[in-house]
């Protein structure tokens, strides 16, 4: 299993060169400061959802609502912030988490204890939170001038301790929580006994609830942990953009997020996949987005790219999987 | 029916009742009063944006706002929340079987609605198109106001870039979709001025489109900052592409004056909301902004509309209708010209020095 998880990263890693390679070739200016920063803030957000998504995936469920959660949590922070300043960035950012926490709750909720299926339950939120976004925004977007100076400066600064290292210290405050983020997603699925939970439930759900494992508990938090990183996400949404619009935030972004955790790895028939490998898809697919404007490919080819990669990953996850439990001496 | 299925069902019937609120948000309503309560006597004016939350649509209401308390005419905004061609129809149909006096639109297709409006025109409703007119299928409609004359803006965006780069160096143009008619004339009128001896020592370099989505014009922008290292100014005639190229700018520290600036920097011009922009003007980081005042449009339409339904004004061509003067622009007789199209005037500058002024809540 070990070994399966590396070769799907490194391939990531293969893909990440390739890509940068060709581009480079084609247009030296890919491999400019501007343009690895470019690529570096493309990330962040998606990141921060794309690991809650992770751990939903991983107990062979599926999040829809991640773009609507973004938008309703991010749209209420923003809201709050421009009525409430004195909350300041760290109070948007503990309301965002919180607002994302109980928006996937609900979801935890109807999924783990209401029995009703993953799709089902999100494609209903999907709807609910969007529409509940305009009802909380009025149909009004929230300007840039509204919000505080210092969530802007997320994308535009990065820590004081670094500001003398060349290079590293143009890199922004976005970049470096969402590596927080990452990291702490990667040692909480992989040394804490939620995390084991987690893959124990994907892996085999009969066996896991047979061993004692808090089946129900376990797929809610999962719900949960979406929720937050949808949440957060908005509020890194409104410092990246500035402009908080109830029609526009995370607007059809649940496919990038399950785009990103699928090509990461992490299988649709759940318990196998991680946070570093759904990191490197992140990356590869910010590398790919700049590099079809660096490289002015019409956009048009943007979708039909993205569901190419994204074909290519769920093929190439079944073969592995074939493979694997041949391997393993098990009937195919 | 096992259990499962049960809450399958009440989940999928609780997002049919409420889904249909992402699509269509509750109308709100002006400064006139409640859209459900009459006054006796008074006219009734509708506004359909292009779609719901559109902060340039949300300017506009201003106009229909003011308009409405001095005019005393009862006003309200509905509209879908995205713009699709025949999103609207719904919101027009609504407002026949209300009664409505006239109906303000800013039309999503050319085309599609033809068939509603002739229905609401039968029905004695005036028929107005704001912003977007019905290109072709003018005669759908009783009058276009539309804010400046089209045809020169071109011309207009190439002069402004050329004052602010000294008519010297590469520039760029960010747009918003590729298939938006606007967009493309005006793109195909700064190519075609560009051919001024004038402007010889201006280089169009490169167009893009950033979609009128805030990823994509702000990723767009920076690989307009990553292909050009040397280039000196942006024209985007779109207000969320703006806004994207000013938040490219600003990011990459590369606005005139910036810590990555080089030479004079990348200056940022185009087509802009004063709200939105109002931080990047007054820091700096944008030099200026233009947009004919949405707020005008909407007060212009609605004051013809108001005319138009007491009979003092009938649309045909070379008939004109006096609009009396707004606290900012000077009105005065405005001349109704080709295909009944009311155009208001020049695009008004929003500067670090004016953008409050306009900005103002």
């Amino acid at each position: 299993m070990k070994k399966l998880l590396a070769r799907r990263e490194l391939s990531l890693v293969v893909a990440i060169i390739l890509i940068v390679g060709v581009a480079v070739a084609l247009q030296p200016r890919f491999a400019s400061e501007q343009n690895i920063r470019s690529i570096l803030l493309w990330v962040p957000l998606l990141a921060v959802a794309a690991m809650g998504q992770t751990a939903v995936i991983i107990t062979r469920g599926i999040d829809v609502s991640v773009g609507s959660i973004l938008g309703l949590a991010g749209m209420t922070t923003a809201i709050l912030l421009r009525d409430y300043p004195q909350l300041g960035v760290g109070g948007a950012a503990v309301i965002g988490i919180g607002l994302g926490a109980i928006l996937g709750a609900i979801n935890g909720g109807m999924i783990a204890f209401a029995k009703v299926p993953p799709i089902v339950a999100t494609l209903g939120t999907l709807g609910i939170y969007r529409g509940l976004t305009f009802i909380v925004s009025g149909g009004r977007q929230v300007d840039d001038y509204q919000l505080p100076k210092d969530l802007m400066n997320w994308s535009l600064e990065g820590p004081a301790l670094l500001s003398n290292v060349p290079f590293i210290n143009s890199i922004p405050w976005v970049v470096w929580i969402a590596l927080l983020v990452m990291i702490l997603s990667h040692l909480g699925m992989t040394y804490t006994s939620y995390g084991r939970d987690v893959y124990a439930l994907g892996g085999n759900p009969d066996a896991a609830a047979l061993r004692g494992i808090p089946v129900n508990f376990v797929t809610f938090m999962a719900y949960v942990l979406c929720g937050i990183g949808g949440g957060f996400a908005g509020v890194l949404y409104a410092s990246r953009y500035g402009t908080v619009n109830p029609s526009g935030i995370g607007n059809g972004f649940e496919l990038q997020v399950i785009a990103a955790v699928v090509i990461g790895g992490v299988s649709v028939f759940g318990g196998t996949g991680g946070a570093p490998g759904v990191a490197l898809s992140c990356l590869l697919l910010g590398v790919v987005n700049v590099a079809l404007s660096v490289l002015a490919i019409a956009d048009t080819w943007q979708m039909a790219i993205y569901g190419l990669v994204l074909l290519v990953a769920i093929i190439a996850d079944e073969r592995f999987a074939r493979s694997a439990r041949k391997r393993a001496g098990e009937a195919v | 029916m096992t259990r499962k299925s049960i809450f399958a069902l009440a989940a999928l019937a609780a997002f049919g009742a409420i889904a249909p609120l992402g699509c269509k948000p509750a109308g709100k309503e002006g400064a006139a009063g409640s859209g459900d309560t009459p006054k006796t006597g008074s006219s009734r004016i509708v506004f359909i944006p292009k779609n719901m939350g559109n902060p340039y649509f949300e300017a506009m209401e201003k106009g229909f706002q003011q308009a409405s308390k001095e005019l005393g005419f009862e006003f309200s905004t509905t509209g879908p929340a995205v713009a699709e061609p025949t999103a609207q129809i719904s919101y027009i149909k609504d407002e026949i079987q209300r009664g409505a006096t006239a109906i303000v639109i800013a039309a999503n297709s050319v085309d599609a609605l033809n068939g509603t409006l002739d229905e609401a025109r039968a029905k004695g409703i005036k028929i107005i198109t704001v912003d977007s007119d019905l290109t072709g299928n003018e005669t759908h409609r009783d009058l276009g106001v539309l804010a400046c004359d089209f045809d020169t803006m071109g011309d207009f965006l190439i002069e402004q870039m050329g004052i602010i780069m000294n008519y010297e160096g590469k520039f760029a143009i960010l747009s918003a979709t590729t298939d938006a008619p606007n967009q493309n004339k005006w793109i195909k009128g700064m190519q075609a001025a560009i051919k001024n001896p004038k402007y010889a020592k201006m280089q169009l370099v490169d167009v893009v489109y950033g979609d009128d989505k805030d990823q994509k014009s702000l990723t767009e922008a920076e690989a307009l900052l990553t292909k050009h290292p040397d280039l000196k100014g942006i024209i985007a005639p779109t207000t969320v592409g703006v806004y994207g190229c000013a938040k490219a700018v600003e990011q990459a520290g590369v606005y005139p004056g910036g810590k990555n600036a080089k030479g004079a920097g990348v200056s940022v011009i185009g087509l802009g909301v004063a709200k939105q922009m109002q931080r990047h003007l007054k820091d700096g980081i944008v030099p200026k902004v233009f947009l004919w005042d949405p707020a005008e449009q909407g007060y212009i339409a609605s004051y013809a509309a108001v005319r138009m339904a007491e009979g003092k004004f009938t649309p045909a061509d070379g008939a004109t209708i006096n609009i009396p003067d707004l606290p900012l622009t000077k009105m005065g007789d405005k001349k109704v010209g080709k295909n009944n199209v009311l155009i208001i005037g020049e695009p008004v500058e929003y500067n670090k020095g004016n953008v409050d002024k306009y900005a103002g809540e």
